[in-house]
């Protein structure tokens, strides 16, 4: 109760130094059908701390989306809430970027004019995001394509156009839904790199959300380990690996260690259920 | 290369054949020329026609008719084909009777435009613009309704105004759909301007093909018929170059490339 009057009377929008950038506590979505209603999320607690990388994890269906969707503010969630920098998030507001697992990009625009989609959009100075839009393509190495077509970029190239765009308006928070699950495999490697590369440039705190064991533990500071029915999470592990992470990294024993205490999890899990 | 001379000769061969044929019915066959007319005599008719008597002022008339029913009727589709797509209330209020007047037989309704607009222009081009307006309107709906889930998932967290989406995501989008339905409109709405002059003109080259099969002069009907098929074989292929030009996403990447250059 206090500290929610401090951050009102600091304009409702800085968090107290002790809240992490991004919380939820005890979130529940339930969906009502005509048949029956179904528990997407039971009793879910997440944070993100400013600047970090946090992945959450599970099987198909466990309602990792529906996370997603809840941070972004589409969905209210039917018992708990979500805060970003300290205040509830109830709609979307502009804060919050978004990568999906399709690039998703308009056809009819260029690279350039892609990645100021959510520029226009928030009615932001198009000089200005012009300028961060080109900063953003050099990041992801595809400056020389800003006035391309994305049909002419393969789909490695169209997902890194996607990430730029979901970095475009400064948002405090990156949601990624499994941004490489339509990518082929060796892609998925690069893009990895180019990822955690691209992260560390911005320190953007992001919530990256996979089915991908090794890419989890490769990109994160900690690891939430989701269940299905009820979408829970049930484990919660630190990533201890040196940044950067290199593909050395992933030979490395440490990382083998993670990805074995990970799978073994799930082995736990899949024979729960 | 090949590839194009082959779709330009081969179509040529079947016209070829088929003036043939047609020559060989009048010629040899002595088909009577109140059934069908010699190549020659609808030539004959459509010199005579257009370079000394009076079918442009036809031509115009049936074309104007066509042009303005054709605009209002699509123009009137965009608009409600985006009301019906964007609110569910306006859908619930208006689209079963929209669907009921689209299973109406326009044709069969043209007297009754007749009585109620009267025998000028206007009755034209109301029941042109009801021909060209059900597939310009069906194909905004479907198109609009077709729009990536996902963009409007980012377009709402980018908390993006209703107006800016529609313009920016979902028209695009739909671009494709609507030029679709133009194409087929375009011949839709000849047929409604032929039917509105049977029904009461004294002018125009559907009134033309009426008063000639009084006369038994079929090589006029030939030649009126002639002048309707070049204005709808036009119309189609300027709507299909409009589409490909400005839908210009909607097609192989190697075409995007070589417009680009």
């Amino acid at each position: 109760m206090h500290s929610q009057a401090q951050s009102m009377s600091n304009g409702g929008a800085v968090a107290a130094d002790d809240m992490p950038l991004v919380a939820a506590q005890n979130l529940s979505v339930v969906f009502r059908g005509s048949r029956g209603s179904v528990t997407a999320l039971q009793d879910l607690s997440v944070s993100v701390g400013r600047g970090e990388f946090v992945s959450v994890i599970g099987p198909s269906g466990c309602g990792k989306s529906t996370l997603t969707r809840v941070f972004s503010g589409l969905l209210k969630p039917t018992q708990g809430s979500a805060f970003l920098k300290g205040t509830k998030i109830d709609r979307p507001r502009g804060d919050v970027g978004m990568v999906f697992q399709q690039a998703n990009l308009l056809p009819w625009k260029t690279v350039l004019d892609n990645v100021l989609v959510p520029a226009r959009a928030l009615r932001q100075n198009i000089a200005q995001a012009r300028e961060a839009a080109m900063d953003l393509l050099r990041l992801v190495g595809l400056e020389r394509f800003a006035h391309n077509y994305p049909s002419e970029l393969s789909g490695g190239m169209q997902q890194r156009v996607g990430i730029a765009r979901g970095l475009i308006h400064n948002p405090d928070l990156l949601l990624m839904d499994e941004p490489f699950s339509a990518l082929d495999t060796m892609t998925r490697d690069h893009m990895s790199l180019e990822l955690q590369r691209i992260w560390m440039a911005r320190k953007t705190s992001a919530l990256f959300i996979t089915h991908s064991i090794a890419e989890a533990v490769f990109l994160s500071d900690r690891v939430l380990v989701m269940s299905a029915r009820p979408g829970t999470i049930v484990e919660e592990i630190t990533i201890d690996l040196p940044r950067p992470r290199t593909l050395e990294t992933m030979a490395s024993p440490e990382f083998a260690e993670y990805c074995l205490v990970l799978r073994k999890l799930f082995e736990k899990l899949v024979h729960f259920n | 290369m090949s590839n194009k001379v082959k779709a330009i000769g081969y179509p040529v061969v079947t016209a070829l054949v088929l003036l043939t044929i047609w020559i060989c019915a009048v010629e040899v066959f002595k088909v009577p020329d109140y059934l069908i007319p010699a190549p020659g005599a609808v030539l004959g008719t459509l010199y005579t026609g257009y370079i000394e008597g009076h079918y442009w002022s036809d031509f115009f008339f049936t074309l104007r008719n066509t042009l303005v029913g054709y605009a209002t009727g699509a123009c009137l589709a965009l608009v409600l084909g985006a009301f019906v797509a964007e609110s569910k209330t306006f859908e619930r209020f208006f689209f079963p009777y929209i669907v009921a007047l689209q299973a109406t037989p326009k044709v069969a309704i043209a007297p009754l435009i007749l009585v109620w607009f009267g025998y000028g222009m206007a009755s034209k081009v109301v029941l042109i613009a009801l021909m060209t307006f059900f597939p310009v309107f069906i194909n905004t709906i479907s198109g609009l309704r077709q729009t990536n889930p996902a963009m409007l998932d980012l377009m709402k967290v980018c908390s993006a105004s209703r107006l800016h989406v529609f313009l920016n995501v979902k028209l695009p989008a739909a671009a494709g759909h609507i030029f679709a339905g133009l194409q087929i409109s375009v011949v839709l709405s000849l047929i409604g301007a032929v039917v509105s002059e049977f029904v009461s003109s004294s002018k125009g080259l559907g009134y033309l093909i009426q008063s000639a099969s009084v006369n038994m002069d079929v090589a006029t009907m030939f030649a009126c018929l002639f002048s309707l098929i070049a204005i709808g074989v036009t119309g189609t292929q300027l709507m299909s170059v409009l589409h490909r030009r400005l839908v210009f996403w909607e097609r192989n990447t190697s075409q995007t490339l070589s417009t680009h250059e």
